[in-house]
């Protein structure tokens, strides 16, 4: 079994990062735009626990607790935008929301 | 001193009665719609309810007011009498306070015109004659007013009148004077236009206060110019001021004194109806006749008279006045008399005969015999109201006729009227023992001895005039009451004698008219003129005596009185006087055909039976040639020049608003525009990065990533 190092973990963690960024850039739907802003956090969270170990410093860990609670937190807010939005303009698609424009 | 203290109650009695009525009045009014000998009526519906006892009231208030202020102006006439000087004054207030001014002698002045009275021996006279004619013209018009519309109306005017007149004579100052010489004017105004409804009347009287402005606006530069000089103007410190202000009789120059006597003459000119201002006078008798009576021959026209011997401190001192005064008075006295000789109505024959008995007055005035004026003015009064009052008697008899071709004849039918009428003619003709004979009597024979006999041709002209109103007045009492009737069948069965209450004044007054003149008896009636009453010592005190006069007296020479030639010349006039009347009776005391008149007169009669065309020259030159004339320079000039002035202007701001729109819309608006244009240009690239699409800017973010990225990749390979 070859070994997973820090790099793999890196590795991973840009993988998510990139997918979710170009989720965030490219799909119309806010739902999915939101699930991919989770992605991106989640690259992050990878990222700190890979040099928590690497370091063998718990504070990375600690970090990583609060970026999944406030995380949570986001994503609550979010779908609530999302629902008043859909209230308003029944559409859940980002570009049709474009008023705020010259 | 009761009454004396009292003396600014006299005329608030009146004043009480004219507000009574001329506030309350029209409640009280039956508004009778009945047979008015007029015929005018200008409340048509009728409320009969309270009638007996409205009209009740009004006769007893206003006569009773009239009433009020007589027995008040007698009591203080009397206690006057023992008054130090004759003469008492009464300030209730100021009423105009004005500032200190200098005089143009220099001297320290200041305005004031205070709401004073002053009883002295003219305003006695005038006072009495005022209020006791007043008051028994007021009892007629109960009578002769009883069928007419606006009952009230005309007694609140009538009262309204006695108390302007009264503040007229009472006043103790100028401007006063002038409140109740404006008043009586008001109210002239308001009576002869009584019957408004008929355009005659109407034109009378606004002719009648036109004509008067004329002499009233001279009046007040003689009150200006008289404050100017000697810086007072009340009457008892007129004198003083004169004497202490060093002003001497202007002989040789027509000075500033002999101005603002001229100018006080003009008024009294446009007041008393003389040359050239007598018009209004005639046209006046459109009035209701008692207003003729009171206003028009008993108290108002004289009030020209008064003031010129109330001015007489000035006017002694203004010769070459005095002269223009005399001048006036006499011409305008024959001139009204030749009128008198034609005229056909009755009311216009009397007008014209007060025009011509004020010359008389103001022919006294100007040979220096003031007292004598004032004596004329009041048995004037008396044998002029009876004639009034007799006329419209027997104007009411005959259903409201005034000419006197229709009618004739009514001596037996109306006698009373016909007696005292009778009376009343005799007085003014000038028959020894009734009042015109002394009165007109004296002005000739002052006229005679003045200036050492310089004026005995006005002392002709007034004789002439004698000689004529002789003639004038029996033509007009034997075309009214001699002769055959020449009424129309259906009057001639209605011809009535007058009620009681019209009749009484009638009697009055012509006792009056018999007794007043035996206060001024002549000089050459010696015991009685020295045991009978004399008006002249008692007006003495507040007349000034001519500076020739003053300096005699002051020498001990009491001016040597010719008593042969007073008996000779008033022989003459009686003679003259008797003469006129039997040429009279010889012409109209029986059946006339056509108008002996006119053909006695032949090519003279036109020109005096329409009053030598004075109206139609006023007309032409005054109402046409200046008014109208001048109106439509005035309005050519308004339309031209004036309208012309607002047009450009109106033009040229037109014009300069179209540039400043020219410029408003292309520079101003421009300039804004191009700015904004300007600005959009400018910024538009920035503008259309700003889709409004969220991942838009997300992508951006990204790219700024990663070129900071990128940046440290290549900067540490």
């Amino acid at each position: 079994m070859f070994p997973v190092t820090t790099a793999h973990y890196l590795f991973l963690s840009t993988a998510l990062l990139i997918i979710g960024t170009v989720g965030v850039l490219t799909r119309r739907n806010i739902i999915v735009v939101l699930m991919s802003i989770e992605l991106i956090l989640n690259a992050v969270n990878i990222n700190l626990v890979a040099f928590s170990n690497y370091l063998q410093n718990v504070n990375g860990q600690v970090f990583t607790i609060f970026v999944i609670t406030d995380a949570a937190a986001e994503a609550a807010v979010g779908l609530g935008i999302l629902i008043a939005l859909f209230r308003n303009k029944e559409t859940v698609h980002a570009d049709e929301v474009d008023i705020l424009r010259w | 001193m009761f009454f004396l203290d009292s003396i600014w109650l006299i005329p608030m009695f009146p004043l009480l009665g004219a507000l009574c009525m001329l506030l309350f009045g029209r409640r009280l009014d039956p508004q009778t719609t009945g047979h008015g000998d007029h015929g005018h009526d200008d409340h048509g519906h009728g409320g009969h309810h309270h009638e007996a006892g409205g009209k009740k009231l009004i006769n007893l208030l206003c006569p009773g007011m009239v009433l009020l202020s007589f027995i008040f102006s007698l009591g203080a006439v009397i206690q006057l009498q023992s008054v130090e000087g004759h003469s008492y004054e009464v300030i209730k207030f100021t009423w105009l306070a004005g500032l200190d001014s200098a005089t143009t002698a220099g001297a320290l002045a200041r305005f004031t015109a205070d709401w004073g009275f002053l009883l002295d021996p003219i305003s006695s006279v005038m006072v009495l004659v005022v209020t006791g004619i007043g008051f028994l013209i007021h009892v007629y018009s109960t009578g002769y007013m009883a069928h007419d519309g606006g009952y009230y109306r005309f007694f609140g005017y009538l009262n309204l009148f006695i108390f302007f007149m009264l503040m007229l004579v009472l006043a103790n100052n100028y401007v006063l004077l002038f409140v109740g010489w404006e008043g009586v004017g008001l109210c002239s105004y308001l009576l002869i236009g009584f019957y408004f409804l008929k355009q005659s009347a109407s034109n009378a009287a606004n002719k009648a206060f036109l004509v008067n402005r004329i002499g009233d606006a001279a009046f007040v530069l003689g009150m200006l110019a008289l404050f100017s000089t000697v810086g007072t103007l009340k009457f008892t410190e007129v004198g003083p001021a004169l004497e202490a202000g060093g002003f001497t009789a202007e002989t040789a120059a027509f000075g500033v004194l002999s101005w603002i006597a001229l100018l006080f003459f003009i008024g009294a000119t446009g007041k008393s109806a003389q040359l050239p201002l007598y018009v209004w006078l005639p046209d006046a008798m459109e009035g209701p006749t008692p207003v003729s009576a009171l206003i028009h021959a008993a108290t108002m026209v004289t009030a020209g008279v008064y003031m010129v011997a109330r001015s007489s401190a000035i006017y002694v001192l203004a010769p070459k006045t005095m002269l223009i005064v005399a001048v006036i008075g006499a011409l305008t006295a024959i001139f009204a008399a030749t009128i008198g000789l034609v005229q056909n109505d009755i009311k216009r024959v009397l007008a014209y005969s007060t025009v011509s008995q004020l010359g008389y007055m103001f022919l006294a005035c100007g040979v220096g015999a003031f007292w004598v004026g004032i004596f004329h003015l009041y048995t004037h009064a008396f044998f002029k109201a009876l004639l009034f009052l007799g006329s419209g008697s027997v104007i009411h008899a005959v259903g409201g006729e005034q000419d006197m071709r229709k009618m004739g004849a009514l001596k037996d039918k109306i006698p009373v009227t016909y007696r005292t009428m009778l009376i009343g003619a005799i007085a003014i003709a000038g028959i020894p023992g009734l009042a015109g004979f002394f009165s007109k009597d004296e002005i000739l024979w002052q006229t005679w001895i003045s200036h050492d006999g310089a004026y005995r041709l006005l002392w002709a002209l007034g004789l002439a005039t004698a000689g004529m109103t002789a003639f004038y007045m029996f033509r007009l009492m034997y075309m009214t009451f001699g002769g055959e009737s020449r009424l129309d069948p259906h009057t001639a069965s209605h011809v009535h004698e007058s009620p009681k209450n019209m009749t009484v004044p009638l009697m009055v007054l012509a006792a009056g008219s018999i007794l007043a003149g035996w206060i001024g008896t002549p000089v050459a009636f010696g015991p009685i003129h020295e045991h009978l009453p004399s008006l002249e010592h008692w007006l003495s005190p507040a007349i000034a005596a001519e500076p020739a006069a003053h300096e005699a007296a002051a020498h001990g020479e009491e001016a040597h009185h010719d008593t042969t030639m007073e008996w000779v010349l008033m022989f003459c006039s009686v003679a003259l006087a008797v003469g006129g009347i039997l040429l009279a009776r010889r012409i109209f005391d029986r059946k006339t055909e056509g108008d002996p008149m006119e053909r006695g007169l032949g090519p003279l009669h036109p020109v005096l039976y329409n009053k030598y065309y004075v109206d139609e020259i006023y007309n032409a030159l005054f109402v046409n040639g200046l008014a109208k004339g001048g109106g439509a320079f005035l309005s050519r000039f308004d339309a031209r020049i004036i309208d012309g002035a607002v047009n450009g202007a109106g033009w040229f701001t037109r014009f300069t608003s179209t540039v400043s729109i020219w410029w408003d819309t292309w520079i101003v608006d421009g300039a804004v525009r191009l700015t904004g244009f300007l600005v959009r240009f400018a910024s538009y690239p920035m503008r259309m990065l700003q889709t409004g699409m969220l991942q838009n800017y997300a992508f951006f973010v990204v790219l700024g990533v990663l070129v900071i990225l990128s940046y440290y990749f290549f900067q540490f390979p």
